[in-house]
C-alpha cells in the first residue's frame, strides 16, 4: 500500500490547506534552523578557520584517511569473518544431527542476545589473561564477527526455510547426500533471495565499527578528538565524519540495489522472497514483518 | 565469589540504571517513531521530506557518534543542558535523547512497513466513508499496522536495550556515581583481571534477563492481538 491511498487526491481546498500546512512546517523548520544557526554563531562554529582544515590535504592525510582505513579494515575483515561464521552456523543449525544443531543454536542465540559492546570489551580484556598481546583491532573485529555472524546465520537459515519443500526433496530423490543438497541446491537459492537482508546487515556492521571508539581503536570517530585538538573544531569535525559515514552507507545501499536488480533480472530463484523487489527498504521490511510473524521470531534485527 | 559479595549491589544498581535508560528511551522512541511515520506518509510534501531526511541521517550514522555528539557537541559546545547543576542527571537525559532519536528512526521504518501490510481496501473504505487523512490513520490504518508489527517492534526494543551500553560514551552514572552496565563491566574487568570470564557471564545473563521478557511478551501479544483477515 503506497502512502497516497491514505488520502484522496486533494481538490482546490485540499491543495490550499496543504500549502498552509507546508508553510507552517517550513516556518517551524526555519525557526529550528535559526536556533541552531544562532547557537552555532554564538559559539563561533561558523568561523572560517574551523572549517578550512577540511579543505587541506594534510587534514585528510593525517586524520581522516587513517581513520577511514581503520574503519574500513575492521569492516572488511569483520564482514568476511561474519559471513563465514554465518554460513557455518546456519548450516550447523539446519543439520539433521542434534549434536550439531543444538550447540549451533545455543551459540547463535547467545551471541545475538548480548550487547556487542560487552562482547568487544570481553575479548579486549580476555587477551591478556590468555597470554596474548592486547590487540584492540581483533577485539573489535571478533566482536563484529560473533554478533553479526549470528544474525547472518539466522538470515540465511530463514532464507533456506522460505524455499519450497520440493527443492530439498527433489535433491534427496536424485540421490544427493544431505550435505550436497544444502551446498548445491538450498544455499545458492537462499543466499540469492536473502541478499538484500544480508547487505542490510553489512550496513549495520559498518556502523558498529564505531563501537571501536569506546575501546580507543583508531577508527573514524576517534579522529574527531584529534582533529579538535589541532583546530579546536569539534562540531565541524563531527559533522564531516557523520557525512563520511552516511556516504559509506549510501554506497553500500546502492550496491544492495544493484545486486537486487541483477538477481531479479537473472530470476531463476525458486524462493518467493525476491519477488517484491526489495529495492525499497520498506518493502523488504514489510516482508520481514510478515515472515517474522509467521515464524514467531523476534530477535532478528540488530540496529 | 568475593566478586559477588564486594560488587553485587553495585552491579544491581548499574542494571537498574540501564533499565531506566531503556524504559525512558523506549517510551520516547515509540512516540517519536509514530510522529516520524505520520510525517512520512502525510499529504504535506514538506513533512514527508523532513521525515525522510531525519530517518536517513540517523539510520546511517553510528549510535556512538550520535552519543558523542550529544555530549561533546550539543552539551559542551552549544551549551544545551537538561540540568545545569547535576551532571549525572544531565548525562542521563542526554543519553535518553540520543537513544530515543536514533531508535525512533527504526520504529518509524517498522511502522511504515506495518502500514504497507494493511490491505488496500481498508484505507479505501475509510476514504469512501469520508474520513480525513488523520482520521484514516488514527482510526483505521495505524491500529491495524501497530498490531501487525508487534514482533518487529519488540526486535527494535530489544536492540535498543542492548544499545543502552553505548551510553558509556557519555558516561551515564547514578547519583552515587555507579556506571550503567557496560561502564560497570569495564571497570570491574580492569580491577579484577583474574575473573574476566565470570564478570562477562554475569553481565551477559543480566542482559538476557532484561531482553528475554520483551520477546516473550511480544510473542504472546502478537498472537493475542493478531489481525484476523
Amino acid at each position: 500500500m503506497s502512502a497516497s491511498v491514505l488520502y484522496d487526491a486533494p481538490g482546490p481546498r485540499g491543495k490550499a490547506l496543504n500549502w498552509v500546512y507546508s508553510a507552517i512546517a517550513l516556518a517551524v523548520l526555519a525557526w529550528v534552523a535559526w536556533i541552531v544557526y544562532s547557537k552555532f554563531d554564538a559559539t563561533g562554529q561558523w568561523e572560517a578557520d574551523k572549517w578550512t582544515p577540511f579543505l587541506k590535504s594534510e587534514t585528510w592525510e593525517n586524520f581522516l584517511i587513517p581513520g577511514l582505513k581503520g574503519t574500513l579494515s575492521a569492516f572488511a575483515v569483520g564482514a568476511v569473518l561474519a559471513l563465514a561464521f554465518g554460513f557455518v552456523f546456519a548450516v550447523g543449525r539446519l543439520s539433521q544431527s542434534r549434536f550439531i544443531s543444538i550447540p549451533s543454536a545455543v551459540v547463535v542465540e547467545f551471541f545475538r542476545s548480548i550487547p556487542m559492546l560487552l562482547l568487544m570489551m570481553f575479548i579486549y580484556f580476555m587477551q591478556q589473561p590468555l597470554g596474548l598481546e592486547t590487540n584492540v583491532f581483533w577485539a573489535v573485529v571478533l566482536g563484529l564477527m560473533l554478533y553479526n555472524g549470528s544474525v547472518l546465520a539466522e538470515v540465511i537459515r530463514a532464507g533456506v526455510g522460505a524455499l519450497p519443500k520440493g527443492q530439498a526433496e527433489a535433491g534427496v530423490a536424485i540421490g544427493l547426500s544431505p550435505g550436497q543438497v544444502m551446498r548445491t541446491i538450498l544455499l545458492p537459492q537462499a543466499v540469492r533471495s536473502m541478499l538484500p537482508a544480508i547487505i542490510a546487515q553489512l550496513v549495520v556492521l559498518l556502523k558498529d565499527t564505531a563501537l571501536g571508539f569506546i575501546l580507543a581503536y583508531s577508527e573514524l570517530l576517534n579522529q574527531i578528538p584529534k582533529i579538535d585538538g589541532n583546530f579546536d573544531n569539534l562540531i565541524p569535525a563531527a559533522i564531516v565524519v557523520a557525512l563520511i559515514y552516511i556516504a559509506l552507507n549510501t554506497i553500500l545501499g546502492l550496491v544492495a540495489n544493484f545486486v537486487e536488480a541483477r538477481t531479479r533480472r537473472v530470476g531463476h530463484t525458486a524462493a518467493p522472497v525476491g519477488r517484491a523487489g526489495a529495492v525499497d527498504p520498506v518493502a523488504a521490511e514489510a516482508e520481514l514483518v510478515q515472515k517474522g510473524n509467521a515464524t514467531g521470531g523476534t530477535m532478528g534485527s540488530g540496529l | 565469589m568475593d566478586l559477588i559479595s564486594e560488587s553485587g549491589s553495585a552491579i544491581l544498581t548499574s542494571f537498574g540504571l540501564t533499565l531506566r535508560l531503556a524504559v525512558f528511551s523506549g517510551i520516547f522512541s515509540l512516540l517519536l517513531g509514530v510522529v516520524l511515520a505520520t510525517f512520512r506518509v502525510s499529504p504535506v510534501p514538506v513533512l514527508r521530506w523532513i521525515g525522510a531526511a531525519v530517518v536517513y541521517t540517523f539510520r546511517n550514522t553510528p549510535l556512538t557518534l550520535v552519543m558523542f555528539f550529544t555530549l561533546f557537541g550539543l552539551s559542551y559546545q552549544l551549551g544545551f543542558s537538561f540540568d545545569k547543576d547535576l551532571l549525572y542527571r544531565n548525562n542521563f537525559w542526554l543519553a535518553v535523547l540520543a537513544l530515543s532519536v536514533y531508535t525512533s528512526t527504526f520504529v518509524c521504518e517498522v511502522l511504515r512497513a506495518g502500514i504497507n501490510t494493511v490491505p488496500l481496501g481498508q484505507a479505501e473504505a475509510a476514504r469512501a466513508i469520508g474520513l480525513t487523512f488523520t482520521q484514516n490513520l488514527r482510526l483505521v490504518v495505524l491500529p491495524q499496522a501497530l498490531r501487525s508489527v508487534i514482533n518487529p517492534l519488540a526486535s527494535v526494543l530489544i536492540a535498543m536495550t542492548k544499545n543502552t551500553t553505548v551510553a558509556v560514551t557519555i558516561g551515564v552514572t547514578t547519583a552515587t556515581m555507579v556506571n550503567e552496565a557496560s561502564g560497570q563491566m569495564k571497570s570491574l574487568m580492569e580491577r579484577n583481571s583474574d575473573q574476566i570470564l565470570l564478570i562477562f557471564i554475569i553481565f551477559a545473563v543480566g542482559f538476557m534477563i532484561l531482553t528475554l521478557p520483551i520477546g516473550f511478551i511480544a510473542g504472546w501479544a502478537a498472537k493475542r492481538f493478531a489481525v484476523i483477515r
